[in-house]
């Protein structure tokens, strides 16, 4: 088997949620997927873009209105969450308060009937995982938020399940928690070899864990990449707008060849941006700047304006500069010893956009 | 900065809450005492003794009918605590829909229709079925503290499935448990201790009950309460007060056994 066939396939996929009255709510708006085996990926967007539907699908928790979710190619859209040989880790870790720390993670192993020395065994194994082996005895009460972050993530991977899904595990943990929770999963996930699917409503999360990303928004998914693809070359507005921050400008398009574009901004200035799609010339099209892909400078430059606010952030600072044309713009410069950049609210300024800083996007 | 509202702190709440628990004890209290009165007056004190204890003990019909209290209640608590559990997951287990408050109002029936109501259409119903099937037994008195106990052990039952997370359900199910092993290794230890709470309430509703009894009963079906009520219209004695102390000194003992015991637990 290559490693590049797909562990879940979601095809056409539609979760429609009957309201009260006429209006019904489509949750998943023909949503069609597919997981590689052995990836790390995430579904990322805003609360009520349907990730969590999507996850609850693949889980058995709830079922489709139309389309087909396969499982290395078997359809399991039909089938009850026990029978599917996926284990979920819960937002909320879902732990049973009447039982231990083994006899949660040994939980799912009794329910398959394995045998008790087998039990033991892989419990065992999963407690030096999870580093956790002191705490085996303990109820899940008296252990802490990470630790029962820990507990669950080992009690979902002890049947060794197909694929692991994770919904929104780390937002319940404070940051630094958070921080080390992040490689830990990734620890986990290469250890295990096991095809994670994790729901995050957070963008930095996504970026620094997934091998890829679908970007989700109103049930549907909107971009699947990795997430440099995702971050660098976003493939609509909604997308560049939600992950990381981001300058839009608007603009004329001139010519376009090659997957570059000369364009015409507002103010007159003239820049070449690159393009994934066609673009007509005379149509009118939306730029996208990343802040640290422009650079400020004293005089001259592609933009001009006045400098509003200077947002210090330790390695770096943001500068707030309203166009000349009214609109916002931010540009973050790398701190270095030398310069405090030397700009200061109230400075006239102008802003320089390389060639391949400005990108072409469809609204 | 300004006080904390304080219910203590209002004028005159010490003096009402002692007025209060005055009422409430005053008589219980008397009746204690009374108990071990060694005079045939329940209002003239004597001096102690424990003699009314020995014609209580010694009186055959106390025992038939504290015996015939006890097989009943705990007869009728555990068929309604089992038949209050069923319902209880039925009402909460699923996706609220019209009529479910309809469904509450029916099974919690017994709290709200007057016992005397109930009691009448029994004794009518059951006279009927007593001519037809020849049957005089105790299962008659059986299946009316049944009816009457459900919704005494559907409300804690109810309250504790309703408080429990329904995320540890769908982990069960997720991690291979089919829907009953899920109810035998999840919910159903979780809910043990409403179970219990549901159980001891029923029990002591059973043990209690006078009306639907009185009204039920066959000849020589006395239950304890019953009995004491026949004995007062022939004048009281002392014993009444004995057999009434054991009778609260039982309750007191199972309630807080039971209190020891779910909190263990949980």
């Amino acid at each position: 088997m290559t490693a590049m066939r797909p562990a879940v396939e979601a095809k056409g996929v539609t979760r429609v949620f009957q309201g009260t009255g006429q209006d019904a709510v489509r949750a998943l708006d023909n949503v069609s997927v597919s997981i590689r085996e052995n990836e790390f990926f995430t579904l990322l967007g805003p609360s009520g873009c349907g990730k969590t539907t999507l996850l609850r699908l693949i889980a058995g928790f709830d079922f489709p209105s139309a389309g087909e979710i396969l499982l290395y190619g078997q359809d399991i859209a039909p089938l009850p969450p026990f029978k599917r040989p996926v284990n979920t880790v819960f937002q909320s870790y879902a732990l049973f308060p009447h039982m231990t720390v083994a006899e949660n993670i040994g939980f799912g192993l009794k329910m398959l009937g394995k045998p008790k020395a087998e039990i033991e065994a892989r419990v065992d194994a999963m407690l030096t995982l999870v580093h956790m082996q002191k705490l085996k005895s303990r109820r899940t009460s008296q252990i802490s938020g990470g630790q029962q972050q820990r507990v669950a993530l080992a009690r979902a991977l002890a049947p060794q399940p197909k694929v692991l899904l994770l919904d929104e595990p780390l937002s319940a943990l404070d940051y630094k928690l958070r921080k080390e929770m992040q490689i830990e999963l990734k620890r986990l996930q290469h250890e295990t070899g096991i095809t994670f699917i994790f729901v995050t409503h957070d963008q930095e999360e996504a970026l620094t864990m997934s091998d890829r990303i679908a970007v989700m928004s109103s049930g549907k998914i909107l971009q699947v990449g990795t997430p440099w693809d995702i971050y660098d070359h976003p493939a609509q507005r909604f997308v560049a707008d939600f992950i990381g921050e981001t300058n839009f400008l608007d603009g004329t398009v001139e010519g376009a060849a090659d997957g570059k574009a000369r364009v015409t901004l507002r103010s007159g200035a003239r820049i070449l941006a690159t393009t994934t799609s066609d673009f007509r010339p005379g149509s009118q099209a939306t730029l996208m700047v990343r802040p640290e892909h422009a650079r400020l400078v004293k005089a001259a430059g592609d933009l001009s304006g006045t400098v509003e606010t200077v947002v210090y952030f330790g390695t770096d600072t943001h500068i707030h500069i309203r166009l000349a044309d009214g609109g916002p713009f931010i540009v973050r410069q790398q701190n270095s010893r030398c310069a405090g950049c030397g700009f200061e609210a109230g400075d006239k300024v102008g802003i320089q956009i390389g060639d391949a800083a400005a990108q072409m996007l469809k609204d | 900065m300004a006080k904390r509202f304080d219910v203590r702190q209002q004028n005159g709440f010490v003096t009402i809450a002692m007025v209060c628990f005055f009422l409430l004890y005053l008589p219980i209290g008397t009746l204690v005492v009374f108990a071990f009165n060694d005079n045939e007056s329940l209002a003239i004190w004597k001096g102690f003794s424990l003699r009314w204890f020995h014609v209580a003990w010694n009186n055959t019909l106390v025992i038939e009918s504290s015996i015939r209290s006890f097989q009943i209640a705990a007869v009728a608590a555990i068929l309604a605590t089992i038949t209050a559990t069923m319902a209880a997951l039925a009402t909460t287990r699923t996706k609220p829909y019209r009529g479910l408050t309809f469904k509450y109002a029916f099974i919690n029936q017994p709290l709200m229709v007057p016992e005397i109501v109930t009691a009448v259409a029994l004794l009518i119903v059951f006279s009927r079925i007593k001519i037809w099937t020849g049957y005089s037994g105790l299962g008659y008195l059986i299946a009316a503290h049944t009816a009457f106990c459900i919704p005494f052990a559907y409300l804690p039952i109810r309250a504790r499935l309703e408080s429990m997370d329904l995320s540890l359900e769908t982990a069960a199910a997720d991690l291979y448990a089919g829907k009953w092993q899920a109810f035998r290794h999840v919910t159903l230890p979780l809910l043990w201790p409403g179970i219990l709470a549901g159980l001891m309430l029923a029990f002591v509703v059973s043990l209690d009950d006078v009306v639907i009894t009185e009204f039920v009963k066959s000849g020589g079906q006395d239950t304890l309460p019953t009995f004491m009520l026949g004995q007062i219209r022939r004048g009281v004695t002392p014993e009444i007060n004995a057999i009434s102390t054991v009778f609260l000194v039982l309750s007191i003992g199972i309630v807080t056994a039971f209190f020891f015991f779910s909190r263990k637990r949980t």
